[in-house]
């Protein structure tokens, strides 16, 4: 009896071994993309999130008033079929496009997309308690939203700011359907309504996100039947579901797995460099860095190329100044990176008296856009102790690094690691290089740099409309600063992405955000 | 948390106490364990929420990145309710706790009680999973060790049991990931349920079966080891010896005479493997991208989002609590010996 019970078991047990061996699908439904993302998203709400991993879903649920053309950072139409400027460069007045309905059926008018903007702006709106919204302050400048007529809108600002359109590009000025917030209210992130490509289907917590697609989308129905976004945290992890077939696409693909997928013919390799800037921010009250000439070393002494090459593995490209090439009408092209030349370095810090100093450096451990920040950060120290500098490195988690560094280097550090990705050539420098931009006075210059002229640049190129008139502003800015070297330049990153050789008509934006309606499978 | 000593095995022959009597014991014991229980769990607000106020960094600056200057922080902070001094934080925390109110996870836009409810059944079907692989194949291998001491089996197994103590949960995760997922592709890779077609047991326990072997590998190492001693103990002694002379079958002086006194020691070490497994699932859990508790606490850390740590802590540790209880009273039950 007993040997018969032991037998049955063994056998129950083979069976379901087999069973599950048997039961498995490797392959993804047809007509639906799976996208493996690198995290669970906060929300769908386009005006309470900040991650790059959310605005990927977004920004196929929900259309903007203006766009980024295909491969470029400059806007074109949307939801907004035209727009005009007036002469004082204080008011914006967008024609709607007609006929557009939310996917609840609601329609897109003047009054719903005022009512998008009064939520985030005005506090004693009745929707602007199911915030926060911590990016609002891209749309700070706005004083007054009117609905001229239904297809009218018109904004009025309180000063002349030139990336108001580039902002509205960007997944923050996304509209979303009145009718949906007023329904769901705080859950709204989690019941997303827009007017884009894909209509939001399901959101299994920790699992995945379904979009489904939008048959009336006013740019013509998506090819896909659905895209799946699914939060796998783990790179590794993300590469063996792509490797076995459990996902159609990946996003930030490690540098080591890379080079195994570009080998391999059943998968596509995408890349894209961004707006993204990796530097060195140096402080520039105290120590050898008040001396440009040390600074101009730094630059010389840092072989940005090996970093790129050995530890990006390919990953970046070298950094020329402040503004990533990726905005291509307001990068300088003339100016080219610094070149390594640890001997002309060591030249200019002895002429300038600080051979031998001992440096205090920042690094941190992770952090968004920070690509290998210890590797990096130890790779620089190795470079600089070749012309005479004892550099110390202190190591700090991202957050508790960022409140080190954001009040100010003074009194603390010689220098400390920093990426900013951004979406207009305007808001890195305005942010991070003006005077009126020291950490006391509520901006992101850590390091005190200031030049009278690089400010009247930086308030003149964002009080320009014109955008040729902008570029030749943002040229000349980054000439000044190049010279200074209030940084030291090192990176540009490259978006990365992997499909499976089945996806088609898929591009990387230079935006960083991730367009799946043209994608078919 | 205060565990009795097992005092030692009585010298001289007593009286076993009135059945009865002794289930008011245990009852009295539950009652007393459970009001004990209370200034344990508000010592854990306290801790968790000073733990949290501790670390640097804030969540404002978390969820600014790259944009928190000092004056969006400020703001956020005030949206947020992080500007008032921290007592009355504390205090608006359990006092809406009481009402059953967790209040919101920052990042996840969501109820932190939803949340951490959902993410802790994930993990304790995970880790309970794990918890019955390494008790059964622990004892099973300990026994057979034992049985056949310094023999071949024993040998074997006392390797594969090193090999499975010394090996890091996340590395082997890989591996098997690699091997069933990726070359042999007879399991998924990651996650809890298909997305499409799927959500029934049987897709369950296919998801369930890489996560949950990895996980209870160590802990099996462990328990194999300990059983092997504590029968190696119980098989020298003099009952045992008696046994055999009156010639008992061999089954039987193993599995009725030596293994149920042997179990006794073991049961702890079981309870013990509990805490070790919930701890793994950390590693597990990212790597099998499992959506449990461990992973979200990592995640909410990280992000600073504080009243999802604190309510998350919370509850896996007053769960912890209770398990701890119910482990010693189940002790008191099998054992006489303890009162």
């Amino acid at each position: 009896m007993k040997q018969l019970l032991k037998n049955a078991l063994i056998l129950i047990g083979f069976l379901c071994v087999v069973f599950a061996a048997g039961a498995v699908k490797a392959a993804t439904p047809p007509d639906v993309l799976v996208v493996g993302q690198i995290a669970e998203p906060k929300s769908i709400d386009p005006h309470a999130v900040t991650a790059i991993n959310d605005f990927r879903i977004l920004m196929n649920v929900y259309d903007g008033l203006v766009k980024y053309k295909s491969g470029k950072l400059e806007v074109e139409p949307s939801l907004a079929t035209s727009w005009t400027i007036s002469e004082d460069g204080l008011v914006y007045t967008f024609q709607l496009r007609k006929g557009v309905k939310f996917h609840d059926g609601s329609e897109l008018d003047a009054e719903a997309v005022k009512f998008n903007f009064e939520r985030m702006l005005d506090e004693k709106h009745p929707y602007h308690h199911t915030g926060p919204f911590p990016l609002s302050f891209f749309f700070s400048a706005v004083k007054k939203v009117n609905a001229i007529d239904k297809y009218t809108v018109e904004f009025t600002l309180d000063a002349p700011y030139a990336p108001f359109l580039s902002n509205l590009a960007y997944p923050t000025g996304l509209i979303a359907s009145p009718t949906a917030i007023k329904k769901y209210d705080k859950d709204f992130g989690r019941n997303p309504v827009g007017t884009g490509a894909f209509k939001f289907a399901e959101w299994q917590s920790n699992s995945h996100v379904i979009v489904e697609r939008n048959e009336d989308y006013w740019g013509g129905a998506p090819p896909l039947k659905a895209v799946v976004f699914r939060p796998i945290t783990d790179a590794n992890t993300r590469v063996a579901e792509m490797l076995s077939g459990g996902i159609d696409m990946m996003v930030e693909v490690p540098p080591d797995s890379l080079s195994q997928m570009a080998s391999n013919d059943s998968f596509k390799v995408y890349e894209q460099a961004g707006p993204h800037l990796w530097f060195l921010i140096l402080n520039l009250k105290e120590g050898p860095f008040k001396d440009k000439r040390v600074r101009q070393a730094v630059n010389y002494a840092i072989n940005k190329k090996a970093i790129v090459e050995n530890i990006l593995q390919g990953t970046a490209v070298v950094a020329a100044g402040p503004t990533p090439p990726a905005f291509a009408w307001a990068h300088n092209e003339a100016l080219t990176p610094y070149p390594y030349n640890p001997e002309k370095a060591a030249a200019l810090i002895k002429e300038a008296g600080y051979e031998g100093s001992a440096l205090k450096f920042y690094v941190t451990e992770g952090g968004s856009g920070m690509l290998d920040p210890i590797a990096m950060g130890t790779a620089i120290q190795a470079d600089l102790a070749k012309v005479g500098f004892r550099v110390e490195i202190e190591t700090y988690e991202w957050n508790t690094f960022l409140g080190k560094v954001n009040p100010g280097l003074e009194g603390k550090a010689d220098m400390a690691e920093m990426a900013w990705m951004t979406n207009d050539p305007d808001t890195l420098p305005f942010l991070a290089l003006r005077t009126a931009a020291w950490p006391d006075k509520g901006g992101f210059n850590s390091g005190y740099y200031s030049n009278p002229k690089v400010d009247e640049l930086l308030e003149k190129a964002r009080q320009a409309t014109d955008q040729a008139e902008r570029a030749q502003l943002y040229k000349a800015m980054q000439t000044i600063v190049y010279e200074d070297a209030p940084w030291a330049f090192i990176a540009n990153w490259k978006q990365n992405a992997v499909t499976s050789s089945a996806v088609k008509n898929f591009n990387l934006e230079p935006s960083f955000l991730l367009l799946l309606q043209g994608v078919s499978k | 948390m205060h565990r009795e000593a097992i005092k030692s095995p009585p010298t001289s022959f007593e009286p076993r106490p009135h059945m009865s009597h002794r289930r008011q014991n245990i009852c009295f014991y539950a009652i007393k364990r459970l009001v004990m229980a209370v200034p344990v769990i508000i010592g854990l607000t306290i801790i968790v929420f000073f733990i949290m106020a501790l670390i640097p960094g804030d969540p404002a600056t978390a969820i600014l990145g790259s944009y928190a200057t000092p004056e969006n922080v400020a703001k956020l902070n005030e949206q947020l309710g992080l500007d008032k001094p921290l007592w009355e934080q504390y205090a608006t925390w359990v006092g809406n706790m009481l009402n059953g109110d967790f209040g919101r996870s920052y990042n996840l836009n969501r109820a932190v009680i939803d949340e951490v409810l959902e993410r802790f059944s994930a993990t304790i079907i995970l880790a309970g999973t794990a918890l019955v692989l390494c008790s059964i194949f622990g004892l099973l291998a300990g026994i057979v060790s034992a049985v056949n001491q310094y023999g071949f089996v024993d040998k074997s197994v006392t390797l594969v049991v090193l090999v499975g103590i010394s090996t890091p949960a996340f590395w082997l995760g890989l591996l098997l990931i690699l091997l069933f997922g990726v070359q042999l592709k007879w399991l998924p890779v990651s996650g809890m349920y298909e997305i499409y077609g799927g959500g029934d047991l049987p897709d369950l326990l296919k998801h369930l079966i890489l996560p949950a072997s990895t996980l209870a590998l160590v802990a099996t190492g462990v328990i194999a080891r300990l059983t092997r001693a504590s029968m190696l103990d119980v098989l020298r002694q003099d009952y045992i010896r008696t046994a055999r002379a009156k010639g008992v079958s061999d089954r039987r002086v193993i599995f009725k005479h030596a293994f149920k006194a042997a179990l006794v020691s073991v049961i702890p070490v079981i309870g013990i493997q509990a805490g070790f497994v919930l701890g793994g699932a950390v590693y597990v859990e990212t790597v099998f991208q499992w959506p449990g508790i461990g992973r979200m606490l990592v995640t909410a850390i990280a992000t600073r989002d504080i009243l999802l740590v604190q309510g998350g802590v919370l509850v896996v540790a007053t769960c912890y609590v209770f398990f701890n209880l119910l482990a010693d009273v189940f002790q008191n039950l099998v054992d006489p010996r303890i009162s």
